[in-house]
């Protein structure tokens, strides 16, 4: 009984360290009848202006990991210390 | 997946408006149209005066997107709000319900006529073919499709406007606020609506000689 409980108590903890999801889809979102959007990293980097970085074309996670990298440079201390 | 978000640091944000001016200049905004602002509180009074830069903050719940009758809005992968000016009316209910005042609407005609709505975009452009023509003249440019942040935060000098990833720039700040031992107090209850009981007001600041 008691490790019943307690597998129980440990499930519930493990519960509230994942993450839902935070944004709220609206009614007018679904009814959203407007052009469709292409996705940012179905783009080929622009070769001229690779300073930030280069993803591969179609690769979400590729591009994720660049942008980030660029986020970054917004953090002097990391920049300039490290 | 990321959540695109701003964050500006109001002990950081000298009101150059270089951010203001790297936006209308990337995206080519019209005349009378500011997709973005400097607002400064308590001007001019010393230790007191605040400022920060303000812009569609693409909300997770987002109040124009609710309110539009036509139902032009949509949010991106990212977390980005956006909308279709093919669609838009330019009937101003999103700018009514906006607590940012982000939608913006140029004058059209000399009697008050009002054209579609147009606000920040995240540099993200809009639903046409990423980095067109058509893309750029109706939306601005389309800076992520370009792998890259938007302008006004990558051209703030002193990095007071921060663009990106919800998490990565809230660790930014987060780290910021440790280094320096203050900050954080700016976007707090206490500063908003006074310290200690409900009614209490702030303590008076200096005011210049």
């Amino acid at each position: 009984m008691r490790y019943v409980l307690l597998a129980t108590a440990i499930l519930f903890g493990l519960a509230a360290c994942g993450e839902r999801e935070q944004l709220v889809e609206q009614q007018s979102e679904k009814r959203y009848q407007g052009k469709r959007d292409g996705k940012p990293w179905d783009n080929a980097p622009v070769v001229a202006e690779l300073r930030g970085g280069t993803w591969t074309k179609g690769n979400q996670q590729s591009w994720e990991e660049q942008i980030k990298a660029r986020q970054l440079g917004q953090h002097e201390h990391k920049r300039i210390y490290q | 997946m990321a959540r695109m978000k701003f964050l500006c640091d109001a002990e950081r944000c000298i009101e150059c408006n270089g951010c203001v001016t790297a936006c209308k200049n990337e995206n080519e905004v019209p005349w009378g149209v500011n997709r973005r602002r400097v607002v400064t509180i308590n001007d001019g009074v010393i230790g007191a005066e605040k400022s920060i830069s303000v812009a569609c903050m693409h909300c997770s719940d987002a109040p124009c997107m609710a309110v539009c009758p036509v139902d032009c809005f949509y949010r991106t992968d990212d977390g980005v709000v956006l909308h279709d000016k093919d669609l838009c009316i330019g009937c101003g209910y999103c700018f009514y319900a906006c607590p940012f005042g982000a939608p913006q609407f140029p004058q059209a005609g000399a009697f008050g006529l009002r054209g579609k709505m147009d606000k920040c975009t995240f540099c993200a452009g809009g639903p046409e073919p990423d980095r067109s023509e058509a893309e750029f003249k109706k939306y601005g440019r389309n800076r992520l499709a370009e792998g890259k942040l938007p302008a006004c935060a990558e051209m703030c000098s002193t990095k007071a406007l921060l663009g990106g990833d919800g998490d990565v720039i809230a660790d930014i700040y987060r780290e910021r606020v440790l280094r320096r031992g203050k900050g954080s107090e700016v976007w707090g209850w206490g500063t908003a609506y006074g310290p200690g009981k409900p009614g209490a007001q702030p303590p008076a600041p200096a005011r210049k000689s």
